[in-house]
C-alpha cells in the first residue's frame, strides 16, 4: 500500500516536472533557432561585431534610365526610373507634380499621377490631388543599382496561376 | 562756405607753385596705384563666401541650405561659393550689383530678416529678384561654369539630353526657368510658371 503511495507521488512529480520543464526546455531550444538564423540573414554589418565599426560599402547609384518597370501586382505602386535627389515635397512645393500633375503632363509627357490620387477617403474625386495621397515617396521609390541582400522568392499571381494551369493540363 | 570751395576750385586749377612735375606726375601715378589696387582688393574681399556668411542671416539659411546642395559638394571637388552665382563676373555689371548689394547692409542692420521667420516670409520676393536678374541675363553666372558648347548631350539623362538639345538649345527657355532652388530650398512655389 505505502509502496504504491510513493510510486504515485513520484509518478505525480515527474508529470509535473514534465509539465513544467517541457516549456522551458522548447523555449531554450527556439531562442537558440532564432539566433541561429538571425546570424545567417544578410545585414549591412556584414557579421561585423557589435563594439566594432564597419567600413561602410559603397552607396549605390540610383537607376536613372526612365525605363518603366513591370509592377509585381497590380496594385503597386509604380517605382521611380530617375533620380530625385533635391526634389522638395513639403507643405510649399511638390517638385513630383511640376511633372506628373494633370496640367503638366502635356509639356513633361511623364505619366500622370492616377486617378486614385484624386480621391478623398471616400471615393469623392476632388480637383487636385488629395492630400492623403501628397507625398509620392510614402509609396513610389527609386530603384538602386545594387545587390538584394536577401533572395526575393515573392512569385507573382500570373506565374502562380500559369504554373497551377500547367499542371493541372499535365494530369 | 562758398569762399571755402572757392579756395579748393583755385588750388585745382592753378598751377603747382611748389613740386615738380615730375613728383606731381609720378605721385599720382603711384597714388593711383594705391587706390585702384586698395579699391579692388576691397572689392574682391566682399566678393569672398567668407564675407557674405560673416553675416547670420546668410550663414544660418541659404548657406546652411546649399551645403546639402551638389554645388557644394560632388565628386570632382569643384563647388560653387556666393559670388560665383550671386555676383555678375564683368566689371561693370559686379559694380551694379554692388551697388544695389548696399540694399542688404540696409537689411542687415535694421534687421529685415535675422530670424528664420522672417526669412521664410521674405523668401519667396528675394528669390524672385534672383531669378529675374538670371532670366534677364540669360542665366549669365550658370554659364560662366556650365558653357552650352561643351555640353556632352550623350553623357546625360535622356530626359535632360532632350531638354537641353530642344528648349535651351533655341534660346527658348534658359537655365532657370527649370533649374530653380538646386542650391537653397524653395519659396512657396503658388504660380511660378512650370509649377
Amino acid at each position: 500500500m505505502k509502496d504504491l503511495k510513493l510510486v504515485s507521488i513520484a509518478g505525480l512529480i515527474a508529470l509535473l516536472s514534465t509539465l513544467f520543464l517541457a516549456p522551458i526546455l522548447t523555449s531554450f531550444t527556439v531562442h537558440a533557432a532564432d539566433k541561429a538564423e538571425r546570424n545567417t540573414v544578410a545585414t549591412l554589418r556584414d557579421h561585423t561585431e557589435i563594439d566594432s565599426q564597419k567600413e561602410p560599402n559603397p552607396i549605390p547609384k540610383v537607376i536613372n534610365n526612365d525605363i518603366k518597370k513591370a509592377r509585381n501586382y497590380p496594385m503597386q505602386p509604380p517605382v521611380i526610373p530617375h533620380t530625385i535627389r533635391s526634389y522638395e515635397v513639403n507643405k510649399y512645393n511638390n517638385k513630383c507634380m511640376s511633372c506628373h500633375s494633370r496640367h503638366r503632363t502635356e509639356k513633361s509627357q511623364a505619366p500622370m499621377v492616377s486617378v486614385t490620387h484624386f480621391m478623398n477617403r471616400d471615393g469623392n474625386f476632388l480637383a487636385e490631388i488629395s492630400p492623403r495621397r501628397y507625398f509620392c515617396n510614402q509609396c513610389h521609390v527609386t530603384q538602386l543599382d545594387a545587390e538584394p541582400l536577401v533572395e526575393n522568392t515573392f512569385i507573382d499571381m500570373h506565374s502562380l496561376m500559369k504554373q497551377k494551369t500547367a499542371n493541372t493540363t499535365e494530369h | 562756405m562758398k569762399s571755402l570751395l572757392l579756395i579748393g576750385w583755385r588750388t585745382l586749377t592753378k598751377p603747382s607753385g611748389y613740386y615738380s612735375l615730375g613728383a606731381l606726375v609720378i605721385g599720382g601715378f603711384i597714388a593711383g596705384i594705391i587706390f585702384w589696387g586698395g579699391f579692388n582688393t576691397a572689392l574682391e574681399v566682399t566678393n569672398t563666401e567668407a564675407f557674405c556668411i560673416s553675416c547670420h542671416e546668410m550663414e544660418n539659411n541659404v548657406y546652411e541650405e546649399l551645403k546639402t546642395t551638389i554645388h557644394f559638394t560632388n565628386r570632382s571637388g569643384v563647388r560653387a561659393t556666393c559670388p560665383d552665382c550671386h555676383v555678375p563676373h564683368n566689371w561693370t555689371s559686379k559694380i551694379a550689383r554692388k551697388m544695389q548689394a548696399s540694399k542688404e547692409v540696409w537689411g542687415t542692420i535694421f534687421g529685415t530678416i535675422n530670424t528664420r521667420e522672417k526669412f521664410l516670409v521674405h523668401r519667396r520676393r528675394l528669390a524672385e529678384n534672383e531669378w529675374r536678374r538670371l532670366k534677364a541675363n540669360d542665366s549669365l553666372e550658370c554659364r560662366n561654369c556650365h558653357n552650352f558648347d561643351y555640353m556632352d548631350f550623350t553623357a546625360q539623362s535622356e530626359r535632360a539630353a532632350y531638354q537641353h538639345s530642344t528648349a535651351l538649345a533655341s534660346g527658348e527657355k534658359t537655365c532657370i526657368d527649370c533649374h530653380k532652388g538646386i542650391a537653397h530650398k524653395l519659396p512657396d512655389m503658388k504660380g511660378v510658371e512650370g509649377w
